[in-house]
This record gives C-alpha cells, sequence and structure tokens, in this order.
C-alpha cells in the first residue's frame, strides 16, 4: 500500500493511504479523544467527539472514520476544535443522568474523564432529559438509559461479535433510546447474557445485576458453610482492577483475598474444569467409538449454549451433555463434599468468581441441581470481587500469595487453560490422546489451537484416527460454523465453541477496558499468554492426573459418564424460539 | 420510549396477506438495491400497519435482525406500528383548527374513548388520530371519522358522536 505524508499538529508523519486521522494522530504521538469509536467494530463517526481541524476543510471533521491523503494538515488541539469538543459533551451531559458519585462506573467512565480532560461544566445546558426507564428483566444485566450516551458500542458489539443483535436504536431525534425490538424486555429476547455490551458501555448504562450483598449476608451467617472458586481467567483479570498491568498473574494474591472476606472453602472453579475433561473427554470417546452424534461440541459456555437454543434448536444433540466446569464444580461440592463434611447441602452455599455474566443466568437453569439445591448460588463478576475487596479494606497489592484449599483447589493446567480460546480443546486433547493411546502426546502444547483468531482448525492423528477439530470464539464465528453444521458441511469430530472472542480472558465480567485501551492494546492476547505461561510452568498438566479428581472417581464417582456422574455432572438443553 | 406506541390490537393477517408480502419480500431481496425500508412501505401497503407478526417475516427475508427493522419502522414517522380503527376519528391540528380549540377536542376524545392520540382499542374498532390541515378551516375545529366530517365542533359535541358510533 502507498505512504503518504501528512502533518499533525505540524509533525510530520508517513502513514499507510487511507489511515485515519485518528490512527495517524496516534503514529505522531498524538491521542485524539473519542466516545463512540471502536476499533473495527463501531466506526461510525457519530459522536463528533473526535472532531478535528483539517486545513482547507469547510468544517471539522470526525478524526475517526476520516481517511488521510497526500499532504494533508491536521489541527487536533485548536481552539474550535477544543470548544467543539467541549460543547459536545455538555450537551450529553444535559441529558445525562448525573449520578456520578453512587454509579458503578464512577471513576472508571469515558464521559466522565472526557469532561475532566474537556473542562466541561457539568450543568451548562441543563433542560429537559429523554423519558428513560430501567430494564432489569433479566438475571445478569441491568440497563438504565439515562445514563446512556447513544454511542452504540453495545450494539456494535452484540451484532458483530456475538451476531445476537437484540438491541438497537428505536424512535428517532431527542427519543431515540437504545433498546429491544418491540420495547420488548431483554429477558424475553435471544439475548445470550454473554456481557460484550457491558465492557464495551463508556458509561454506567448497563452492568451486572448485582450479588454482592447477598454474598456478604452468607458469610455473616453462621450457620452457612461457604465456599468460594474462582474461574482460570479470573486470576488473569482481577490485577487489573487494582492498578496493575493487563494480564498479571494475581492467583495467590486472590486467594489470601478471598480468605480474608471470611470464605469457609477457598477453591478453584479448575477442578471443575479437571472434571469436566474427564466427563467431556469419555463423552467424546464414547461418541466417536459407538457412533454417536459428531461432531460434538463444548458446553462450558454459557451463552454460547443459550445461542445454540435460541438459534440451532435443531442442532442441540451435537452439545456435550456435561455442565460447565461452574456447575460441575457446585455439584461435586453440594454432594461429594457435603457428604465428605457431613454437611446438609441446604446450608452450603457456594460461590463462583467468574469472567462472565452468562453464569448468573446459568445457575438459575433447569437441570442444574444436583442435590436438589441449586448447584451455584451466587456468581460474582471480576469487578464484583474487586469491589467486595475494596470495600473490606484488603490491600490487594500487599497480600502474600497463598494456596489454595484442599481438595477441590488442586488443579491441572489443562483445567487452567479453559480460560482461553483453544483451551477446553487442547485439555480434553491432553486426556483423549492418552485414553484412546495408551501413550502421553507427544507434545501436551496443542499449539495449532491457542491464539485469537476467531476460527481455528486441526487434524490430529490418534492413534491412527484422524480428529479434526475446530475451534471457535466469538458467536459470529461460532453461526458460521453451526451453519456448516447444520448443512452437514463440517467434517470436524470435535468443535470447541467460547461465546466471548478470545474466549473468558475477554468475557463480560472481566474487568472493563476503556476504549483507549481496547484499541491500542491486544487485552485478550496479553491475558491469555499470562494463563499459557503459568501452564507451561506447572509439573501437573493433564486433567486426569489431578489427584483430587482421581480421589472423587475413586471415593464418589466410579467411573467417568457412569450412572452416578452423568446424574450430578450431566444436564441438558431446551429448544428456544428466536423471537 | 415513551413515544413508541405498540399495538394492542390482536393480529388478524389473512393468508392472502401472507402470501403477498412473502412475494413482494422476495421481490425486493431478489432487486439491485434490497432495503429494509422499501420492505416495510410495501408491508405497510399490505397490512395497513407493521405488527410484530410482520417485521417478523421482514427480518427473516431482509437477513437482518428484528431490532434492526423495529429501528427503522420507529425511525420514521410514515411508518405506524398501529392498524386503524373500524372507526377512525381523526382531529385536525392544522392552525385555523388548532386555534379554534381542536387541542380540546383530541383531549375530550381522549377521555371519551379511553386512550390516547395514536392509539387503537383493543378490539380494533376505534382509533385517533391528529391530521394536519383537512382543507375546509371554514369549518374550523374539524374532525373526521372515517368519510364523515364534523365541522365547528365544541368540546359539548364528543360525547354525542362518540356515542353514535359505539353503538354502531
Amino acid at each position: 500500500m502507498a505512504l503518504v505524508n501528512v502533518k499533525i499538529n505540524n509533525i510530520p508523519v508517513q502513514v499507510e493511504e487511507g489511515t485515519t486521522i485518528l490512527e495517524a494522530a496516534r503514529q505522531a504521538g498524538i491521542k485524539i479523544p473519542t466516545l463512540c469509536y471502536l476499533k473495527g467494530v463501531n466506526e461510525i463517526g457519530a459522536c463528533r467527539v473526535c472532531v478535528c481541524e483539517v486545513k482547507g476543510a469547510r468544517s471539522l471533521v470526525a478524526a475517526c472514520v476520516y481517511p488521510v491523503n497526500e499532504g494533508m494538515e491536521v489541527f487536533t488541539n485548536t481552539k474550535a476544535v477544543k470548544d467543539s469538543r467541549k460543547a459536545t459533551v455538555e450537551l450529553l451531559l444535559s441529558n445525562h443522568n448525573q449520578d456520578c458519585l453512587s454509579c458503578v462506573r464512577n471513576n472508571n467512565c469515558e464521559l466522565q474523564k472526557l469532561s475532566l480532560e474537556l473542562g466541561c461544566s457539568s450543568h451548562k445546558y441543563d433542560g429537559v432529559k429523554t423519558e428513560s426507564h430501567i430494564d432489569a428483566s433479566t438475571p445478569y444485566l441491568i440497563r438504565d438509559n439515562s445514563k446512556c450516551v447513544l454511542c452504540r458500542r453495545c450494539v456494535a458489539v452484540c451484532k458483530e461479535y456475538q451476531s445476537v443483535a437484540v438491541i438497537g436504536a428505536n424512535s428517532r431525534g431527542f427519543d431515540t433510546h437504545i433498546a429491544c425490538a418491540f420495547e420488548s424486555p431483554l429477558a424475553n429476547t435471544a439475548c445470550v447474557g454473554c456481557g460484550q455490551c457491558i465492557v464495551a458501555c463508556p458509561v454506567g448504562a448497563l452492568h451486572e445485576v448485582e450479588e454482592i450483598d447477598q454474598v456478604n449476608a452468607a458469610i455473616a451467617d453462621p450457620k452457612k458453610h461457604v465456599i468460594v472458586a474462582a474461574a482460570p481467567s479470573v486470576r488473569v483479570g482481577l490485577g487489573e482492577e487494582f492498578g496493575m498491568p493487563i494480564g498479571t498473574n494475581v492467583e495467590g494474591k486472590m486467594v489470601a483475598a478471598l480468605r480474608r472476606l471470611g470464605f469457609d472453602d477457598v477453591f478453584d472453579v479448575n477442578f471443575g474444569a479437571d472434571l469436566t475433561i474427564m466427563e467431556e473427554g469419555a463423552e467424546f470417546i464414547s461418541r466417536l467409538k459407538n457412533g454417536g452424534t459428531l461432531p460434538m461440541i463444548t458446553s462450558c459456555s454459557p451463552a454460547w449454549v443459550k445461542f445454540c437454543e435460541h438459534n440451532f434448536p435443531d442442532q442441540l444433540d451435537h452439545l456435550s451433555t456435561c455442565k460447565s466446569p461452574q456447575q460441575m464444580f457446585g455439584a461435586v461440592c453440594k454432594t461429594y463434599y457435603a457428604q465428605k463434611l457431613g454437611i446438609d447441602p441446604k446450608d452450603i452455599v457456594v460461590v463462583s468468581i467468574m469472567p462472565c455474566t452468562a453464569k448468573k443466568f446459568e445457575k438459575g437453569r433447569a437441570d442444574q441441581s444436583a442435590a436438589g439445591v441449586p448447584d451455584i448460588d451466587y456468581s460474582l463478576t471480576v469487578r464484583e470481587l474487586a469491589k467486595m475487596i475494596k470495600s473490606a479494606g484488603i490491600i490487594f497489592e500487599e497480600l502474600p500469595d497463598e494456596q489454595w484449599d484442599a481438595p477441590l483447589g488442586m488443579f491441572s493446567g489443562a483445567g487452567l487453560i479453559f480460560g482461553a480460546t483453544g483451551g477446553v480443546m487442547e485439555a480434553a486433547l491432553r486426556t483423549v490422546y492418552e485414553a484412546l493411546t495408551g501413550k502421553e502426546a507427544p507434545s501436551l502444547d496443542f499449539t495449532e489451537v491457542r491464539g485469537t483468531e476467531g476460527i481455528k482448525e486441526a487434524t490430529y492423528d490418534i492413534g491412527g484416527t484422524k480428529v479434526k477439530v475446530c475451534v471457535a470464539s466469538g458467536l459470529a464465528n461460532a453461526r458460521k460454523i453451526m451453519q456448516d453444521v447444520r448443512e452437514g458441511k463440517a467434517d470436524y469430530q470435535f468443535i470447541e465453541i467460547m461465546s466471548c472472542p478470545g474466549g473468558c480472558v475477554n468475557g463480560g465480567g472481566q474487568p472493563i477496558k476503556s476504549a483507549f485501551v481496547r484499541n491500542n492494546y491486544d487485552v485478550k492476547k496479553l491475558r491469555a499468554a499470562s494463563i499459557y505461561a503459568q501452564d507451561k510452568g506447572m509439573k501437573l498438566r493433564k486433567s486426569h492426573e489431578n489427584p483430587a479428581i482421581k480421589e472423587l472417581y475413586k471415593e464418589f464417582l466410579g467411573e467417568p459418564n457412569s450412572h452416578k456422574a452423568h446424574e450430578i455432572l450431566h444436564t441438558s438443553y431446551v429448544p428456544r424460539n428466536r423471537y | 420510549m415513551s413515544r413508541i406506541k405498540l399495538t394492542t390490537v390482536a393480529f388478524r393477517g389473512t393468508e392472502e396477506q401472507e402470501k403477498q408480502l412473502r412475494n413482494t419480500l422476495m421481490e425486493i431481496r431478489n432487486s439491485d438495491h434490497p432495503s429494509v425500508m422499501t420492505a416495510l412501505q410495501q408491508a405497510q401497503a399490505i397490512y395497513g400497519y407493521l405488527p410484530i407478526e410482520v417485521q417478523q417475516i421482514i427480518a427473516d427475508y431482509m437477513g437482518v435482525s428484528l431490532e434492526e427493522v423495529f429501528g427503522v419502522a420507529t425511525f420514521y414517522s410514515q411508518f405506524t406500528l398501529n392498524p386503524k380503527g373500524e372507526y377512525a376519528f381523526g382531529v385536525c391540528l392544522g392552525t385555523a383548527c388548532y386555534v379554534k380549540g381542536s387541542g380540546d377536542i383530541v383531549a375530550k376524545l381522549e377521555e371519551c374513548l379511553g386512550m390516547k392520540d395514536g392509539e387503537t382499542s383493543s378490539d380494533g374498532k376505534f382509533s385517533i388520530g391528529s391530521t394536519r390541515c383537512v382543507g375546509c378551516c371554514g369549518l374550523a375545529p374539524v374532525m373526521t371519522v372515517n368519510k364523515d366530517v364534523y365541522g365547528k365542533l365544541t368540546v359539548k359535541d364528543i360525547p354525542d358522536i362518540v356515542a353514535k358510533y359505539k353503538a354502531l
């Protein structure tokens, strides 16, 4: 591609033709403020916060969508530019519920930051506000349109990443608002609960349904035995809430914090992940040998499962019947572990810490109550955990590294890598390879299925059997694969699908990164690298070698896919409508 | 949100209408410039309004989400989500009529029919719609009910007129 010479604030830069002013300025070391822009997803030039002056142009232009050309001279910081940006943000503030002090996004709000940087007056244009209401119809998400700035980032990620597209702009002008078709409550739509809209929202218009108070109440109740467990990807996200670099692995400090919060047992959902591999691996081998429905598709990601139910109700036989690691973990706590402790499962409260909002939906699904009570009681996002730690006065950065409790805190590297796209597949292959051949795989690193690409394929020779696998993340990619499956064009035996692009490391319950960070750093890649690094250094890297798992089968479950294992660790699915 | 008036009238589309809609959508889809806008216009020409049942078919044919269709349908004022009532009350809010008090006429009508301007009763019998100048300012304020025209109205006239149509 041809290079062009441009000047940004008199600084000469050479950039590829077609580069936007925003990107060219970045290369010249200049940051232009943005609000609606999300690289590759929402490039609509709508909010006008990024306006700049171009020499010779009639009016200010939107830097996020305006391509540079040879000899262009751009000014990003003139009085006209600054006045315009300021007025734009002040107008947004005039229709904004400025409930900042008690807002969930206080101190992590892009509008607040812009207002501060541009020197806005918060009540310059007070007047009538657009009438709005709060949608709290789902167990996982709250939309408060009084704080919405109509940037459409949520709309874009719902459509582009996930192909779910249940939210959009309704009505027009002053009445424009983000909602569902026919003003339907979100709970009545094909929303999958992935939470990508929440992490894309620049303000406090979208947030998870918090369960912090209930968890604190359970901890304070002496009659309850409260168990907590964190998902694989939580340890590489949580540190960011305390100012650490993206992807910092804070496993030890997290364990220490959970213990100080007062939980009775501090376990790891990785144990549930190892257990999932035992069951899913056995299920796969059984399908492969006995002519069962193939390709078999993973069922760890609850938003994916719901997506499949809504959009591919005729393909549910492909889903593994395995519960997700969260649910398996909860089920084992309330059966095996309850028995071990001699406690009535009704007096056990299991709290999961998840990178996910759909987990809040999953725990309430039917057929997820192995002991007659829900397997999981509360599911907190990484953000909620950070909030709990902060409000308990725990100085996270200064905590010592501590170890998980036994026995359900024991895990292998295979369970750990569940947190990234390709991880479930790789973990399964490590175990399936040995089960089918009786030998360890030549390499435990199945690098073909790693990486952040949306769709990956690989073929492995497992003891003479060719196994073709596919790994997809982001539901828009899953839809492509599923259309092939439906049409009989997919020649895979095993498919892993995670709802969020890049997997759980980029989940809707992870710390929220500003658009500037998202546009300039590959957050999911950094977090995933941290997980793979920990796996690499572990002695125990195969689920079936986890001693706690072995003991569980020996003492309680018998064999993988045994009748008892089926009752406790497997589930069923329901066809749902698209509308 | 407040301005969007969802219908409470049960869908009474016929097989004939659906066949016509599907044929039209096929044509639009195969045209050089398939657009949701055109689909909505054609659908409204067939059904007189755009209920959810119709918008779902449009979404399926045009390969877009229902929300995208609904977004377009609620953006343009030419589209309506409500069918006209069997007796469609139209009150002129043109300048002359308005000056002569047609705003109060609308209010009285809303009171007598128990619904708001822009709505249709759930049995589909009545609807209220405010209109622009109907071109007979000498009769201001003017109201039409289907093809009947009522001029020089006062608020007091409204209950009797409503009662007349309720009795039909």
